[in-house]
């Protein structure tokens, strides 16, 4: 009866979700087949057909997957995510294993000094196209093909999700609020003397008011594995798409998390209720943090009574198709790692975060005037580190588990090369090897 | 074609195909231009050092330096053309040219001993010292039959460079 229903509303939201995928013309940018409208009009209707044809084509395979999901088949992978696989490979391991590029055999000549190919390809293929940038794009909004009987209901879409549903849960939130504030405030205050009683009640709040906020974007959270407890010497990590991961992981159980203090109305928030939860802030440009925070995250950790940790390993926010270098200062704790993954359905709406193109806020409203946020979070088996296993080796197996928990990529970049530009170390290790094949064959007669 | 922000209409793609002598397919060229906007974050209408820089796989490339100066600047259009010559459909002599440009920092249609030894230089770093290269260039120069004042052209780079075995192809990943 419950798998019907939620087929169901899956049929429903799933319809509704084709229309919310395309954006509307409305737009500066003309795409190039409205161009070629002036040029050559039969050429532009037999490509639009075949778009939208493609479009529908693999929505409605994608509609179908959900489906058999949902009644408990299995189904293999779609083809497309086969093709990026293929199109990843070749960029990481050129990365990875510089001392593996075959060595031509034989006396060094002009012609192998030279010959500087083998550099330029791979300057040019980063140019074109790179596995680091690949992170941090943004579903762009598809150029909508409209025609008379869709662009109706893609009207239709778009006034019942900013008239209706928008201040549907403009109100919830705005309830939620009220609510949280008036037994915050006054337990916050009037506790002060019953430590523990107040911890619990505060707890309870944050729960319920990041409750408030998933409602608030219609989230469709469906958690797998066994919730976390509240025990000394263990963190929590998770990859990380959004701010909105923590809100959807702290509406199951107040964490306590470690955040980049932010500016605004987020900063009043962080500064005032989750400093109650027991957050941590660093500051990302300030290098001597480091050894403040790393003392803060042991001491945090040891307390018996303090809330679980949550640390985001990448630091950064990632797409949520593929994962970045963890850091290793959640590893080096001494305690047990919990990975959890996260993974968003982009169907429904893409959740990446990009602090470059929007704030915050702006993000928050255009989640909640989207139909819905699904997303899936596996609690995943309890980590220790191996003996003889250095940190940075443990940071990159929980990453791996967290990544094919989630089924997404792995990339061999920091996450900080957003903000930064990489050390000299890496280009110097290609130095070298180009340095010691010359050597080696100027040696060989 | 104005700033980058800008359309792109079929009339553009033809133009920038016949710009790059047809070399790369007109749903390469779309590619393309999503990419250049991409790196262009501040749609001037063309990339900055600055903005190349911070893919971190060209920024770790030895050559960046060079690569910059070249590209630093290019519209479109340029940037096309640029980068046809990792196309694998480009001619042997084109993808030379290229190579040639990179050694010839100073655009005077010569590469000198000096040029080679700076390119040299870039690629191996700190770890071989002046002299190690010198010696190294001498010798293979003599072998090949030039000394240390001569300059080498565009023909004797052809010359010299062209085997099947130059491989300078990258894929433009078209969705």
């Amino acid at each position: 009866m419950w798998k019907e229903g939620s087929v169901a509303s899956l049929v429903a939201i799933q319809t509704s979700v084709f229309w919310n995928e395309h954006q509307p013309p409305f737009r500066k940018r003309k795409d190039v087949y409205a161009g070629a409208l002036k040029g050559c009009r039969n050429r532009y209707k037999q490509v639009c057909s075949l778009e939208i044809f493609q479009k529908v084509f693999s929505t409605g395979s994608l509609f179908w997957l959900q489906l058999l999901n949902a009644t408990g088949w299995k189904m293999s992978k779609l083809k497309s995510s086969n093709l990026e696989l293929d199109l990843d490979r070749p960029n990481i391991e050129d990365y990875l294993h510089t001392d593996s590029i075959q060595e031509p055999l034989g006396k060094l000549r002009l012609r192998d000094l030279l010959d500087i190919s083998p550099t330029l390809r791979e300057a040019g293929g980063a140019i074109v196209d790179d596995s680091f940038t690949r992170c941090f794009k943004s579903n762009p909004p598809e150029p909508w093909n409209w025609n008379v009987y869709l662009f109706p209901l893609w009207c239709l879409g778009v006034v019942v999700r900013y008239g209706i549903l928008f201040p549907v849960r403009v109100l919830i939130l705005t309830l939620g609020w009220i609510i949280f504030l008036s037994c915050y405030i006054p337990v916050h205050l009037l506790l002060k003397g019953h430590d523990k009683l107040r911890k619990r009640l505060e707890r309870a709040l944050v729960e319920l008011i990041c409750s408030f906020f998933v409602a608030s974007w219609t989230g469709v959270v469906k958690y797998h594995g066994p919730r976390p407890c509240a025990r000394p010497k263990q963190v929590f990590v998770a990859n990380h798409t959004s701010m909105i991961d923590f809100i959807i992981l702290e509406q199951m159980t107040a964490f306590a998390v470690i955040m980049q203090k932010h500016p605004g109305w987020v900063g009043l928030l962080q500064s005032t209720i989750l400093e109650s939860v027991g957050c941590i802030w660093f500051n990302r440009s300030e290098s001597k943090d480091r050894e403040i925070v790393a003392r803060k995250l042991r001491e945090h950790v040891e307390g018996p009574d303090n809330n679980p940790l949550l640390i985001f390993p990448e630091g950064t926010c990632v797409n949520n198709h593929y994962t970045v270098m963890f850091k290793k200062g959640a590893f080096e704790l001494g305690s047990t790692v919990c990975p959890i993954a996260i993974k968003y359905n982009k169907i429904f709406v893409d959740a990446f975060w990009n602090s470059r193109k929007q704030s915050f806020t702006t993000h928050l409203l255009q989640l909640m005037t989207s139909w819905a946020v699904v997303c899936d979070v596996w609690y995943l088996e309890p980590q220790n580190m191996k003996p003889g296993e250095t940190p940075i080796e443990f940071a990159e197996r929980v990453r791996g588990i967290i990544s094919a928990r989630a089924g997404i990529k792995k990339v061999p970049w920091d996450g900080y090369l957003k903000y930064s530009r990489p050390s000299p170390k890496h280009r110097e290790r290609k130095q070298q090897a180009f340095a010691e094949s010359v050597l080696r064959r100027l040696e060989d007669k | 074609m104005g700033s980058a922000s800008s359309t792109l209409t079929q009339y553009d793609i033809e133009d920038v195909q016949e710009h790059c002598n047809n070399l790369f397919s007109q749903q390469e060229i779309v590619s393309l231009y999503k990419r250049f906007c991409q790196l262009d974050r501040t749609a001037k209408g063309f990339i900055s050092a600055d903005e190349f820089l911070s893919v971190p796989e060209f920024a770790v490339n030895p050559l960046s330096q060079r690569l910059l100066k070249m590209v630093d600047g290019l519209n479109f259009k340029d940037f096309v053309v640029f980068l046809s010559a990792f196309n694998p459909k480009a001619s042997m002599p084109q993808k030379i040219e290229l190579i040639f440009k990179v050694y010839d920092s100073d655009y005077n249609g010569k590469v000198t001993f000096k040029d080679i030894m700076e390119v040299l230089r870039d690629l191996s770093g700190s770890f071989m010292s002046d002299k190690q290269i010198e010696d190294v260039l001498i010798k293979v120069m003599q072998e090949a039959g030039y000394n240390k004042d001569s300059s080498l052209l565009l023909d004797d780079f052809v010359k010299i460079l062209d085997h099947p075995g130059l491989k300078m192809e990258v894929e433009v990943p078209v969705d």
